[in-house]
């Protein structure tokens, strides 16, 4: 049972060392972080819109986290600055994302407020973007020979509308959009002590 | 609190953690030879490879070439005492057969759910108004859909068959406990698929890796604890004085996947950017502490037993295993490079992720000294030609991994397709390839039936080999392009989107390549079950003592 014994007390030793790196150092020392005051908890029609975010993926082609003016040219493409812990404050699941097949979001309301924009670009992104891979999102919307009362109609570029008919927003398109266009981190953060 | 304490802290404790394992493992560590290393063979049978995949001619020619290597001739008595030991080995392995059946049957079902579920998602992308009707269809439900189908199905459903089919031969006992091996199996299963129709119908827990919501995983971690209820049973009956180091791995393995996917999961625990550490922690840890030590455990087990010599220093192979268990651990950090976490993590975590370098080098300098003079058995043997590339990619991987996580080259890597590229030699080139040599090697054994169609082999092979070379040389190029315009405040963004689509068509072409092995190995795999196909030798198990007698005439010839 010798080898047993070290073999189950090294593999708890490395992993418990691994876990406090990367888990319960972190866990202590960003615990104590309050929100930057230019930062407002999200609305539920942003968190419903948060959910409709987590619910198709859209965490797997854009990031929310722009690099630093030293490392990349994030800023300058209107970005934003970059980030510190406490911008996540009400994150839960945080969002940041791994990858930019699409751009960063972390600043999008404040670089795109229109919500036409916003409607017309999930129904179809090659109408505003040539060359977009992005996904269109038909099932986000509602196709209708006329709009009933308290529809929110699309405007869409011209040729992109489907012959004599209006295309209507779902409720979840509708947060979505109110939760992208909330995203806005330009406020100022006091940077964070070089550690 | 102290950053700077933190991290020297924490690079001290692990060099020194090391040198204590290896201070304590000293005695063997440095014994001219190791007993340890010849504990996978019968009394005699060193010099004689086993290899249950291969045919007639392939085996005849295998033999030539071990002969070649000058193998001591037994006498009749020890010829009689490594036959005894043969006929305990196939009690061992009729032990195992029926969990090692039911895993790997489920393996297969998730690698063509995987595989076609993962090239749907890169025509996607290059195609972005195809099948766009359906919600679950979505680009970003379906990747979801492809990861986890491939990383808690496929994979965890083929390793833990082979472990599950070489704790008893690696320990000399029939296994203890099978059938909560099965049982744990099924609950597994149902979990897996209920979390799958939650990612599709949009419920999920929105981290990558995560994503299946935790009262589903709850499931997977229940299935996982009795999974690893016939390891523990098992290794309390064991019948050996050492372990070998697969058990090292695969023993380590079993207990550190719950520890991770609990933490993982723990609802209302985790919270903004502590949970991107976390993530990632897991993230990295799932590759480094699961699939990586359950896929080189198979590496150690089935390449020396093919060529029927021992491994060429069993030390460096612990070695290899402590400091993997002791860096691994630390590296996930360099995903979340240039992001809003403290810095010590990202440095500890570039730091950790260099060290691996002493692991993937100790563990390929042996593969290739134990390898030296046995290459040409690479023409004959199906199961080592996909472990021997499998170990080759382990190594790519792994060096790519270290350099990938340096400042520099990650400011262009990272957020391109160039991890994606990454990710898939490290879980498709190292860990799929070595297990479908492992495959083809424990299924005649399972089945007591041979591979129907040889030839089904070698296409396999050649398929997955072209498409993944495709996969992996064009995304990696299409990610570094990427990368490079999206660094370029000149370009427009659009232009980092623009020059990856001809590397993203590359890969769906070789996605589909791939796809295609896939499907003839899966319809290879039930034309055996089936007991399909030109009778040949026979079932490999009830023939065994006719068919080493066999051998023995043609090394004695």
């Amino acid at each position: 049972m010798h080898d047993e014994f070290k073999l189950l007390s090294g593999a708890m030793v490395t992993l418990a060392l691994a876990t406090s790196a990367l888990v319960i150092v972190p866990f202590m020392q960003l615990n104590p972080v309050q929100p930057p005051a230019g930062l407002k908890p999200y609305t539920s029609a942003q968190l419903r819109g948060r959910e409709v975010y987590i619910k198709n993926g859209c965490i797997y082609c854009h990031s929310q986290q722009p690099r630093d003016k030293s490392q990349a040219p994030d800023d300058q493409r209107g970005w934003g600055r970059a980030p510190v812990a406490a911008d996540y404050y009400y994150d839960k699941p945080h969002l940041l994302g791994t990858m930019r097949t699409g751009p960063d979001l972390f600043n999008i309301g404040a670089r795109q407020p229109s919500a036409d924009w916003h409607l017309g670009h999930l129904f179809q992104p090659r109408a505003y973007t040539p060359g977009s891979i992005m996904p269109s999102y038909p099932f986000l919307f509602e196709v209708k020979d006329a709009a009933e009362p308290g529809d929110r109609v699309l405007t869409l570029p011209p040729g992109y509308t489907p012959g004599g008919k209006v295309v209507v927003a779902r409720q979840e398109v509708l947060d979505l959009v109110t939760y992208l266009q909330g995203m806005d981190h330009t406020y100022p953060v006091l940077p964070e002590a070089k550690k | 609190m102290d950053t700077v304490t933190i991290l020297l802290s924490s690079f001290v404790l692990s060099i020194t953690g090391l040198f204590v394992f290896i201070w304590s493992l000293r005695k063997r560590l440095f014994d001219a030879t190791s007993a340890a290393a010849y504990v996978i063979f019968s009394s005699g049978e060193v010099g004689r490879g086993e290899e249950p995949a291969a045919n007639a001619t392939q085996r005849a020619g295998m033999q030539k070439e071990a002969a070649g290597q000058g193998h001591p001739q037994l006498t009749v008595a020890e010829e009689a005492t490594l036959q005894g030991e043969l006929a305990l080995r196939v009690e061992a392995d009729q032990s195992s057969a029926f969990p090692t059946f039911v895993f790997l049957s489920c393996a297969i079902v998730w690698l063509i759910v995987g595989s076609l579920a993962g090239l749907t998602s890169s025509i996607k992308l290059h195609q972005p108004d195809w099948l766009t009707e359906q919600a679950w269809l979505t680009f970003g439900r379906l990747r979801s859909i492809h990861l986890n189908a491939v990383a808690y199905g496929w994979a965890p459903m083929a390793s833990l068959g082979i472990a599950t089919w070489l704790l008893p031969r690696l320990l000399k006992t029939p296994l203890i406990g099978g059938r909560f091996a099965v049982l744990g199996a099924m609950i597994w299963n149902a979990g897996l698929i209920a979390g799958l129709g939650c990612i599709g119908a949009g419920i999920n827990d929105g981290m990558e890796w995560l994503e299946i919501p935790w009262q589903v995983g709850i499931l997977l971690v229940v299935g996982g604890a009795l999974v690893g209820l016939p390891l523990v049973y098992t290794l309390q009956a064991r019948k050996v004085e050492h372990l070998y180091v697969s058990i090292w791995y695969m023993g380590a393995a079993l207990f550190w996947f719950p520890i991770l996917y609990f933490i993982g999961k723990l609802p209302m625990t985790h919270f903004g950017v502590e949970q991107a550490t976390m993530n990632w922690w897991y993230g990295h840890n799932v590759l480094g502490l699961f699939y990586t030590p359950m896929a080189l455990a198979s590496v150690y087990y089935f390449l020396p037993k093919i060529i029927g010599r021992p491994v060429q220093s069993y030390n460096l192979s612990l070695l290899g295993f402590w400091t993997l268990a002791f860096f691994y651990g630390q590296v996930g950090g360099h995903h979340l490079i240039g992001g809003p976490v403290p810095g010590w993590l990202i440095t500890l975590a570039i730091v950790q992720s260099i060290m691996m370098i002493v692991p993937v080098l100790s563990f390929s300098i042996n593969q290739h000294l134990t390898m030296r003079g046995y290459f040409s058995l690479l023409k004959y043997s199906p199961t080592l030609r996909f472990i021997v590339l499998g170990g080759m990619m382990y190594t790519l991987s792994s060096l790519q991994g270290s350099v990938e996580a340096l400042r520099s080259i990650n400011t262009i890597t990272h957020f391109t397709h160039f991890t994606v590229a990454h990710a898939h030699l490290g879980m498709y080139g190292f860990f799929t390839m070595v297990m479908f040599g492992s495959i083809y090697f424990v299924m005649p054994r399972v089945m007591s039936w041979e591979w129907p169609y040889p030839s089904l082999i070698a296409a396999h092979f050649w398929l997955v080999v072209a498409g993944f070379a495709i996969y992996f040389i064009g995304l990696s190029i299409g990610g570094w392009l990427q990368g490079m315009a999206m660094l370029d405040p000149n370009q427009p963004f659009m232009n980092s989107v623009a020059v990856t689509i001809p590397y993203l068509k590359a890969r769906s072409i070789g996605g589909a390549l791939m796809t295609l092995g896939h499907l003839t190995f899966a319809g290879h795999f039930i034309a055996m079950v089936l007991r399909n196909g030109p009778a040949r030798t026979g079932a490999a198990l009830l023939h065994v003592n006719g068919r080493n007698a066999a051998i023995a005439t043609a090394a004695g010839a």
